[in-house]
């Protein structure tokens, strides 16, 4: 057993946990925070993807003893449903979720590939979220909800940038 | 006052007293999880005093949209505020259809059109009779909108909650009349989905995220071998694993129970178990072939027989004789099974995402050996259905293992567990014979099917094993099909659109098949014969011209059709697949439904979606195969799922039809997919792959085709198309 503190969903946190056991098990079975899902344990489905210092991984083959120190963004710190994150909007918009069981991946994912590129061809949605996998088979709703988020979070930025230049 | 009155007014006075809500005209005691009791009213709708209207949902969600799709119905007649209008799923009880309530054969929306539509009205007519009493006036002074009661020619209204009270004390109407179609202000409106929110912000609840205090985390090792059994085992490595709390045997093996999953899983890996394999051990998927070749040699039980196939075939001006076969395939919903169980003095009482909670409940009494009563079943969301989330092996497991540890437990299957213990879509295996006349129109067609049974047979014959095949729409005068069972131990099961998954394959692509041997065009041919199908024959030509079959694709694309009425729809795809080096891309999937009244476009879009791809899937790579009597894939690496990189683009075309009744779509487009692309693959190649899936098996058909080709070439022979 060991002692490892990490930020989760911007705060911090302290578990006692075997250093090898998966974060996604940490996640779900010691947080009760379930969001996250299981779907292959092997890092083929993308279910328990979340953010670690902003990059998306697969929490089922992510030891807790390195996420000591950092940083964990998982769905239910993506947004909330007053202030959902752009990806989120995009997904609400659509109608994208049919079970809905990978979707919190599918988001992760999502939102990890916006903060890098911002404006996304659909080769690079197919390159980001390839490792998804979606059995109810919504990857044309989540195409199109990638573009849609693009713009949500195109629209925010330039919401803000004269309130940022007012301040100044 | 009788006793069911009596006994409304008992339960109008708890349920106010309880919970501030009123069931209106109607009661659902607690306790009849069975359905013991028998109910007189309408069990689908509370209104509080809030104004909260709450549907009780007795259909599973499992992403097929039962939620929003019910809701609709229910709101239509009822003209309740939508914004405020509240589901939970219901209760197990006869009323909401035990001992099969649940949701399967894409008859959700079916079974329901009716009794929530007359649900809504009636509860609808008693708030406006409550209205009308309190003003004094004839019920016909009165109209309803958006959750209140209006007093027609005033400004009076009353909310549904003011009304709840007295309306729920009056006399159930025994009829009454619905909207007409052109009175719907929902139906048939695309209409956004009432549990997007809790999806996309991980709240929705599925059956792998019950949580409850003391819960143990529990896997279960079962005999790789069907029908084996344990011999004896040694847990003391597991039980040192930190986090392990026990090791228990149960019927089907031994499983393990920890603080959380993964010491569960790792814990599981250091039990050294013994096991009797049985009498499987050395079964395998090529001994299962030959005795699917063996069978076929003997008659069967007769699916169809009509006209004179025997003169039909001594007349032939040509004949066509091919075999087709399909492998197992297993379900690999996302959320793999899992069912948490808690027991007390009270009873049992079990948590599922469960497409079936009247079986759920059934096999947890058995399990645990109570009354009916003293269990509950509560439903969860579901983490994809297609079939396998009806009856199996979880829900007894759970008990059993609840039983022995006397703690609650969450038993997951693992991916790896889902995978080698599901219950699979059976093997398949068909010849088929067709007669030709001198024009080139198929005039008989003979089918033998050699399969396991999906069901229980009855009078030899499984419906299921033959369905899409034997009962082909196609105007083709001489019709014999039989089936031949296949006797195995492989659990078999339903799998989105059962017997259609595999038998539309054979029939649609044979009919390709017959087109090119008769030199026909597959659509023209298709037409012909569907002249007695109107609404199958419509959505084909409707899908022949968005998908412009008439003018050349684009270089390098090649076109495939494919059609079928199932599931009370009717369902036209063509497809565009490029072939390259063996690797087959679809590009696009037009696909054409008349599914009666949609009562909700938007899901009947994501069904069409998401059939597609689940069939997709299964017909590039599915293939559940067993060697030394064991199932040889595991995981998403061998058992793998369309990514989104080769997603197609999906043209849905939903017609307006004349049927004013819904039909199903849940299981409506995955049949017609595997065809149409294996005969868009023949149109690319000239290879016709009577095998599934394609990505095995299409690289060595090409290479076959090539060698024959060398070899005529070689030979100064000529090449033949
Ligand atoms: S559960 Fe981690 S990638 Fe599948
Ligand atoms: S929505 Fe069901 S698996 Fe993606």
């Amino acid at each position: 057993m060991a002692t490892i503190t990490f930020t989760l969903n911007g705060q911090p946190r302290t578990v006692e946990a075997e250093p090898q056991m998966p974060l996604l098990w940490v996640l779900r079975d010691i947080l009760n925070l379930t969001g996250t899902k299981y779907g292959c344990g092997m890092a083929l489905c993308g279910a328990c993807t979340v953010h670690i210092d902003g990059n998306p991984v697969r929490s089922c083959r992510t030891e807790i003893g390195f996420v000591a120190g950092r940083s964990v963004t998982t769905v239910e710190g993506l947004g909330t449903p007053d202030a959902l994150h752009p990806v989120q909007r995009a997904w609400l918009e659509l109608d994208v979720p049919q079970c809905g069981y990978c979707q919190s991946g599918q988001q992760m994912s999502a939102a990890a590939l916006l903060a890098r590129n911002p404006k996304p061809t659909d080769a690079d949605i197919d390159a980001a979220m390839r490792n998804n996998i979606c059995r109810c088979g919504t990857y044309q709703s989540i195409r199109a909800a990638i573009h849609r988020a693009a713009e949500i979070q195109a629209l925010a930025m330039d919401a803000m940038a004269p309130a940022e230049e007012g301040r100044v | 006052m009788s006793a069911a009155q009596l006994k409304r007014r008992e339960f109008l006075a708890l349920s106010a007293a309880g919970t501030g809500a009123l069931v209106l005209g109607h009661h659902v005691p607690a306790t009849a999880q069975d359905g013991s009791e028998t109910l007189e009213f309408n069990p689908f709708v509370r209104i509080a005093p809030d104004d909260t209207v709450t549907l009780i949902l007795h259909k599973p969600e499992n992403g097929q949209g039962a939620v929003t799709t019910l809701c609709m119905l229910l709101a239509e007649e009822l003209d309740c505020d939508w914004q405020r209008l509240q589901w939970e799923f219901a209760p197990v009880a006869r009323v909401y259809g035990f001992p099969l309530q649940g949701t399967f054969g894409s008859l959700g929306v079916r079974t329901s059109w009716q009794p929530l539509r007359e649900a809504g009205a009636k509860a609808r007519v008693m708030l406006q009779s409550a209205a009308a009493q309190r003003w004094g006036v004839d019920i016909a002074q009165t109209r309803t909108e958006n959750g209140r009661v209006h007093r027609v020619g005033s400004t009076d209204s009353f909310s549904y909650g003011e009304l709840a009270l007295e309306a729920a004390q009056l006399p159930v109407p025994e009829t009454v009349a619905l909207k007409s179609p052109d009175q719907y202000r929902l139906i048939g409106k695309p209409t956004p989905r009432r549990d997007t929110l809790a999806k996309i912000t991980g709240t929705a609840r599925y059956g792998i995220d019950v949580r409850m205090p003391d819960i143990a985390f529990a896997v279960l090792e079962r005999c790789p071998v069907f029908g084996g059994r344990v011999a004896s085992f040694d847990d003391s490595r597991t039980r040192a694993f930190p986090g392990v709390i026990d090791v228990v045997q149960v019927g089907r093996g031994i499983a393990v129970l920890a603080t959380n999953t993964w010491a569960a899983m790792e814990g599981r890996k250091l039990l050294d178990i013994q096991w009797d394999l049985g009498p499987n051990a050395s079964l395998s998927s090529e001994r299962i072939r030959e005795m699917q070749r063996e069978l076929l040699q003997h008659s069967g039980a007769v699916a169809r027989s009509e006209g004179d196939v025997e003169a039909a075939f001594a007349n032939a001006a040509q004949k066509v004789a091919v075999t087709y076969e399909v492998p197992y395939l297993a379900h690999t919903t996302m959320e793999p099974p899992n069912t948490a169980v808690r027991l007390d003095e009270q009873g049992c009482e079990v948590w599922s995402g469960t497409q079936i909670p009247g079986i759920c409940h059934s096999s947890a009494v058995a399990a645990a050996g109570l009354e009916a009563e003293q269990v509950k079943v509560n439903t969860l969301f579901i983490g994809g259905g297609f079939g396998s989330r009806g009856g199996g092996n979880v829900y007894t497991e759970a008990v059993e293992i609840a039983m022995v540890t006397g703690r609650p437990v969450n038993l997951l299957y693992t991916r790896e567990d889902d995978i080698q213990q599901d219950r699979y879509r059976p093997c398949s295996m068909v010849n088929l014979e067709a007669a030709l006349d001198a024009e080139g129109w198929p005039v008989a067609l003979r089918g033998r099917v050699s399969c396991q049974y999906f069901q229980a047979l009855q009078n030899g014959l499984d419906r299921e094993a033959v369905a899409g095949l034997a009962d082909n729409d196609y105007a083709i005068g001489a019709q014999h099909f039989e089936y031949v069972p296949l006797e195995l131990d492989v659990p078999t099961n339903f799998w989105r659109s059962v017997g259609a998954s595999q038998n539309v394959y054979f029939m649609e692509s044979f009919l390709d098949e017959l087109a090119a041997a008769g030199g026909k065009d597959p659509v023209e041919l298709r037409l012909h014969l569907l002249r007695d199908a109107p609404r199958l024959r419509r959505v084909l030509e409707i899908a022949a011209e968005r998908a412009g079959w008439n003018t050349p694709a684009v270089p390098g694309r090649h076109r495939g059709v494919a059609c079928v009425s199932c599931f009370g729809s009717h369902n036209a795809q063509v497809v565009e697949v490029s072939v390259d080096q063996g690797r087959v891309r679809v590009h696009k999937v037009t696909c054409v439904v008349d599914c009666g009244q949609a009562v909700n476009p938007l899901t009947v879009r994501q069904q069409m979606e998401g059939g597609i791809v689940y069939g997709l899937t299964a017909a590039l790579r599915g293939e559940i195969s067993l060697a030394d009597g064991r199932v040889q894939q595991s995981n998403f690496h061998d058992y793998d799922a369309l990514r989104i990189d080769e997603m197609p683009e999906i043209d849905v075309f939903i017609v307006p039809s004349e049927d004013p009744n819904p039909g199903g779509i849940g299981e409506t487009s995955t049949p017609a997919i595997a065809p149409a692309v294996v005969n868009a693959v023949f149109a690319a190649t000239g290879v016709r792959v009577r095998r599934l899936p394609l990505e095995k098996h299409l690289p060595t058909l090409l290479a076959e085709s090539q060698q024959q080709d060398s070899h005529a070439i070689n030979s100064g022979g000529t090449i033949h198309a």
